[in-house]
């Protein structure tokens, strides 16, 4: 092969696009074999790997290789046939970068599933065909919309157990468009699929004639996912001031952080959060050099022309657009932890973009039931895996945004104080 | 950036971003990082990203080898050439003097990848660090594919897969109690393919055993070892030169090479691409021991 060739072909294999999916079922919806499909069919499973699941299946007496076993990693996993915890799991095709976020689907699995959907541009749910929608179908659909995923896909599993019968289909997602309609979903993509048989996941399969839609590689690797992101309300949290300490480099003053929304260039107005100060974007340095503008994801490091007081925590944003500078919040919380329950007058650290202060719950309006929408008034605390909608007081002003127009500046964790632990994931409905 | 498709970001310089920003996070929130550099490509990529994360500032922390005492020579150069390049402060937690100073007790099979965990700890007891960021990634083991980018270790360095901290967003939560640290791994979502992308694009130099020599192995169970003060041809194993190079580097009596002819990073990628057996099956003794070799060592504060 020519250097110029092989030169073309390395250039294309890193100028892929990242997709991030998370994976929901419940137990025995054939979650695990999908990905074992998906990432057999895409030629990522390596020899070792599948010999080693190949004798585990064999020991185990199953009647064919369990590719479900190539992505339970932990002792305790194997033993109890379960999964603890989120896994991640990497493929990829010529035009993508995927990362499966892949969340079990019985114990924790609200917190695992919140997890693994924070991060998320799609969220893939299985239902087994034979057994249609069921509670936990719901509720991934509720946290997929909770979460803002921005794409959904239903993958109904096991047609061939039902003889790809299309009226079977049908009713799942008629039922299922009709429960999302009540929610906030913008893009829900249904695919009847075998994850044991291979249809309908890497190419259409010749088994479901009936299906007009892509297969479920085809609409991985091509969902739209650029405009995605907010590129309209610039927001770059301070995450890190850079003054180095050198002879060589003198009276350099940068503010390192990763764009979280919007679009910077030099010469821009910009007006830095909580002071109110305003100043210009001097310059806007990588390592590789200076840059004609920023974009989410990307880090970079902003000088301005105006030498401001500015520490990490801080905020750039735009003079007329600019989130709320807030103390009390309403948000909806997912709880995390099983020692002990949010309640009112709780007092927790709260981590929100590169900002962290101490917060109190002054109260909890409704508990929410995942399955139902219902709302409880009346709970007085919220435990393990629940959620509900909660008043915060915090020490200092968060400078935030809601959740729903801002996926960075609107989420927050808390931690316990004792503990250390993250206790809860925080999404911001209102800061004023 | 081409035109026709604005404010796009390609699959590398996302993972870019986001080693680059959980690394600015380990040093605005920790009081005393160190970067884990063993002179291996995963390590050397992680202190490029270091370099980049805090440019024109030097990197601010520095940079920790767990020395065996089993090395590759051309490894150790490429360390120090490095570490000197950079300006760093090294330092060397050495497996010889704990064994020499009774620390540790060297195993009858002579092999030194588990023994140097207390060692590792002893060195993060000293240097009082509460932050070390590692080289390992996600895909590399099952194990591994359940940890977080933040990992909570207890005062014993111990990992305890079944009371992980939730991670979301790009909330990453480093609390810690005195004594207690975190293991910090800004190359979890990179594959190995990732990496070699990256050492492409990024031109960066690698120790030449990444890339095709001949070399005096011998084969053992399956893979080839190179002959050497640690590897001793046994009975019945004959000596031949063979074109090799090492997918990985580690400990020396335990690292194996691969056949290849990949003496070019393009040709390595094209390799890479097309291999069927993971880094780690291809050329590590030690993770063949059991099917949760690295879950026990990881629980006991192995990285």
């Amino acid at each position: 092969m020519s250097q110029a060739v092989l030169e073309t072909e390395a250039a294309a294999a890193r100028n892929m696009d990242l997709l991030r999916f998370a994976t929901a079922g419940s137990v025995d919806d054939g979650k695990s074999t999908l990905i074992g499909r998906l990432l057999y069919d895409t030629k990522t499973i390596f020899a070792d790997q599948l010999e080693a699941v190949e004798a585990a299946s064999a020991s185990r007496g199953d009647e064919y290789t369990n590719l479900a076993l190539l992505t339970d990693g932990l002792r305790a996993e194997r033993e109890q046939g379960i999964t603890i915890d989120v896994a991640y799991r990497y493929f990829a095709t010529p035009r993508r970068k995927f990362i499966i976020a892949d969340t079990p689907g019985h114990i924790q699995y609200t917190r695992n599933m919140v997890t693994g959907a924070s991060t998320a541009d799609l969220a893939l749910i299985l239902v087994d065909a034979r057994k249609g929608l069921v509670e936990q179908s719901r509720r991934h659909a509720f946290l997929t919309s909770l979460l803002r995923v921005p794409h959904l896909v239903l993958c109904v599993n096991k047609m061939d157990l039902v003889g790809w019968d299309k009226d079977v289909y049908d009713r799942i997602a008629d039922e299922f468009t009709s429960f999302a309609a009540k929610l906030d979903i913008t893009d829900l993509t249904i695919i009847p699929i075998s994850a044991l048989e291979g249809d309908n996941i890497a190419s259409r399969s010749e088994k479901s004639p009936w299906y007009e839609g892509p297969s479920l590689l085809h609409h991985l690797e091509h969902v739209h996912i650029a405009s995605d992101r907010n590129l309209v309300d610039v927001r770059f949290p301070v995450q890190y001031v850079i003054r180095p300490q050198s002879t060589t480099v003198t009276d350099y003053r940068g503010y390192a952080g990763q764009v979280a929304s919007g679009v910077l260039k030099p010469g821009d107005d910009v007006m830095v959060l909580p002071s109110g100060m305003t100043s210009k974007i001097a310059a806007i340095d990588t390592a590789d050099g200076p840059v004609d503008e920023a974009f989410p994801p990307m880090s970079v490091t902003v000088r301005l022309t105006d030498e401001i007081d500015i520490s990490r925590g801080d905020l750039i944003c735009r003079p007329h657009n600019a989130p709320a500078v807030a103390q009390d919040i309403e948000a909806m919380i997912c709880w995390m932890d099983e020692t002990a329950p949010l309640r009112v007058g709780g007092k927790y650290t709260i981590k929100h973009t590169t900002r962290t202060a101490r917060t109190v719950v002054r109260g909890l309006q409704y508990k929410l039931d995942v399955n139902t929408l219902h709302r409880d008034e009346d709970a007085g605390q919220l435990g393990l895996n629940e959620i509900g909608r909660v008043k915060l007081r915090t020490t200092v002003p968060l400078l935030a945004d809601e959740y729903r127009r801002n996926r960075t500046t609107g989420g927050f964790i808390l931690i316990d104080e004792s503990t250390n632990r993250t206790v809860g994931a925080g999404m911001i409905i209102e800061a004023g | 950036m081409s035109q026709a498709k604005p404010y796009r970001v390609s699959h590398l310089d996302a993972l870019e971003a986001e080693s680059i920003f959980v690394m600015r996070e380990v040093m605005a929130e920790f009081e005393r990082p160190v970067l884990l550099f063993s002179g291996g490509k995963d390590s050397i990529v992680m202190l490029r990203l270091a370099e980049k994360a805090f440019a024109p500032a030097r990197v601010p922390f520095p940079v920790m080898h767990v020395d065996t005492g089993h090395n590759f020579p051309e490894v150790l150069d490429y360390r120090d050439a490095r570490v000197g390049e950079l300006g760093l402060n090294l330092v060397v937690a050495s497996v010889q003097e704990a064994i020499d100073s009774g620390l540790v007790r060297e195993l009858p099979d002579g092999t030194r990848n588990r023994i140097q965990t207390p060692v590792l700890l002893a060195a993060v007891e000293k240097y009082r660090f509460d932050a070390l960021f590692g080289g390992a990634r996600r895909d590399e083991e099952k194990a591994r594919a359940k940890e977080r980018m933040f990992s909570f270790r207890d005062e014993f360095g111990q990992w305890d897969p079944k009371n992980q901290r939730p991670e979301l967003w790009s909330l990453y939560n480093g609390r810690h109690h005195p004594g207690e640290s975190i293991r910090v791994f800004p190359l979890s979502n990179w594959t190995e393919l990732d990496v070699w992308h990256y050492i492409a694009k990024e031109e960066i130099a690698l120790p030449s055993i990444y890339y095709a020599h001949d070399r005096e192995v011998v084969e053992r169970d399956g893979m080839f070892y190179a002959v050497n003060e640690f590897i001793v041809p046994r009975d019945g194993e004959t000596v031949q030169t063979r074109r090799v190079r090492y997918r990985t580097v580690g400990d020396a009596s335990q690292t194996a090479a691969v056949l290849s002819d990949a003496d070019t990073v393009e040709k390595v990628i094209d390799e890479v691409a097309a291999t069927r057996i993971t880094e780690r099956g291809a050329t590590r003794g030690d993770d063949k021991v059991s099917e949760a070799a690295m879950e026990d060592r990881k629980r006991e504060g192995y990285f």
